[in-house]
């Protein structure tokens, strides 16, 4: 193997790794805080692909269907827990399963119906649509760089909302007891639902901006669903840093292994699960 | 039952209601745990809510907020009738809670636990800001960037107080707030709470040291199995001992 195919394959794992980072977190988030197992987590990260290819068809750009998708992102997030999380939380997970597996089924219906179960492709924008030189042999495409730039910056942008403002630190004390927050004259209520709409949106997204790369398919999001829930395991439930880290580990064994073992490759990552739980039986950041 | 004495003297009326609590009955699962509890505890008045174990003074706190659902009664707040209310709406209307337990969130640091809570009171007023509750315990000054979950108890119940506090309340709930502590750190607390008496703000105290309670609090409630058998001033309560000794056993 050359150094070239080395960093590409490295750049394309980092990259796919920030992208089931924006996943992940909202995941662990959910999970965390509200306690909540979110079946349907990928399935938002699938609409949001779907709305990408819907409105860049209509729009003709990338970037308008994001602006246009993402309020709609939100609105279902917000949508979903007012009639429906919010009757879960006193509720075992075993209901919450169900209950979120059966919005995967809806979700997926939906989508069969209005967008139908052709593979489509997404355009990337024309100013990205190129490719730099890395070394004198080897080129990679800007739009790629591209998604890992923004990923980057909104995992920043995350970690300072948790870490350095007031919203974030209640978000943070209700993961601790709900119960003290609300006595401190909290409605928490509120925060469960800014926490699952910001989710939703983060979800719906890496879908968005995943989709001129992956294509948009039916399906899209159970597979990434389940590598979202090893990034969880292996990052700590509710640990945003634990989730990036283990978004990034993710992601490089992914695409390692289909590079260096192809017959191994879907059984990489869940190696890496039982090696890092195995030293770490509650993820790396519990 | 002795008569309830509100704040009065020969020339002012009472001092309006912060909590009038009338008739609260709550059950857990089949047990009757509260019986018909009446509590008022009027504007500036430092009231205790004393009684033997499992006799119904936390739960008496937790339906005032909310926390516990009440089967019958109601709870007025302020003037506002708060019986359904949620607790965030409850303890907005001016109650700061420092909980049995004392609540702390041990992922934030004693900056973050303080500043998380810092609200301008019902009638808009920031007496109380994380300066002056570091000036009032300046231990937590010292610790000011530690997690909370690696504090002392002392240090803890410091926060819970001082998180309270940062709330501006009219009336300040201390379930237990001395338990478990070293002697010099309980002598610490009762000398913030006597100061928090003097600046006016109400306070409902659930302790077990009744000396300190007697010499304190302006009125005295007692509770037995889900009803309270005595409502009346400290001072006179100080002045029985058998009343004290039947009931609490001291």
């Amino acid at each position: 193997m050359d150094l070239s195919l080395f960093l590409i394959q490295t750049l394309n794992g980092v990259q796919y790794g920030l992208l089931l980072f924006l996943i992940a977190s909202g995941l662990t988030l959910i999970f965390g805080i509200m306690h909540i197992i979110n079946l349907a987590h990928g399935a938002l990260y699938m609409v949001g692909a779907y709305l990408a290819f819907w409105l860049t068809s209509l729009v003709g750009n990338l970037f308008l269907a994001i602006i246009l998708a993402l309020p709609i992102a939100l609105m279902m997030g917000i949508l979903i827990e007012r009639f429906l999380i919010r009757h879960l939380y006193a509720r075992a997970h075993l209901d919450q399963v169900l209950l979120t597996f059966g919005l995967i089924l809806i979700f997926n219906a939906l989508q069969s119906i209005i967008w139908g179960n052709d593979v489509h492709s997404v355009p990337v924008p024309e100013w990205l649509n190129h490719s730099v030189a890395l070394t004198d042999n080897l080129r990679y495409p800007v739009y790629r760089l591209f998604i890992s730039g923004v990923c980057i910056t909104i995992a920043i942008g995350m970690y300072l909302l948790i870490q350095r403002t007031r919203l974030g630190m209640i978000v943070r004390a209700g993961a601790d007891d709900r119960e003290m927050v609300r006595s401190l004259g909290v409605n928490i209520n509120r925060v469960y639902t800014l926490v699952f709409a910001a989710g939703t949106a983060l979800a719906a997204f890496a879908g968005m901006i995943a989709s001129p790369v992956s294509s948009v398919y039916p399906g899209m999001g159970e597979s990434v669903l389940i590598l979202a829930f090893v990034v969880v395991v292996i990052g700590g439930i509710g640990s945003i840093k634990g989730a990036f880290l283990g978004a990034l580990l993710v992601g490089l064994t992914a695409t390692w292994g289909t590079v260096l073992a192809p017959n191994f490759a879907s059984a990489a990552v869940y190696a890496l699960m039982a090696i890092v739980l195995l030293f770490k039986p509650r993820g790396l950041f519990a | 039952m002795a008569a309830v004495t509100p704040l009065t003297d020969n020339v002012s009326r009472p001092a309006p209601l912060m909590v009038d609590a009338r008739g609260l009955h709550t059950h857990y699962g089949q047990s009757h745990v509260l019986q018909g509890v009446d509590l008022r505890i009027h504007r500036g008045e430092t009231v205790c809510l004393m009684g033997r174990n499992g006799m119904g003074k936390t739960t008496t706190i937790r339906s005032i907020l909310g926390l516990t659902r009440i089967t019958a009664g109601t709870v007025s707040i302020a003037g506002r009738d708060m019986t359904r209310a949620q607790t965030h709406d409850i303890v907005a209307s001016g109650i700061g809670y420092v909980p049995e337990g004392r609540g702390m969130f041990p992922s934030l640091t004693v900056r973050e636990s303080l500043e998380m809570a810092a609200r301008p009171g019902v009638d808009g007023r920031r007496d109380w800001t994380l300066e002056r509750v570091l000036e009032t315990f300046p231990r937590l000054a010292e610790r000011i960037n530690h997690k909370a979950g690696n504090l002392s108890g002392g240090e803890q119940q410091m926060v819970a107080i001082g998180r309270a506090l940062m709330l501006n309340p009219d009336l300040l709930i201390l379930d237990e707030a001395t338990e478990g502590l070293a002697p010099l750190i309980r002598k610490e607390i009762w000398r913030v709470i006597a100061m928090v008496k003097e600046t006016g703000i109400a306070s409902l105290i659930v302790d077990k040291n009744v000396n300190a309670l007697m010499r304190i609090t302006d009125r005295s409630l007692i509770m037995v199995k889900g009803q309270v058998v005595y409502d009346g001033s400290s001072h006179e309560l100080a002045g029985k001992p058998q009343l004290l000794q039947q009931h609490i056993g001291v």
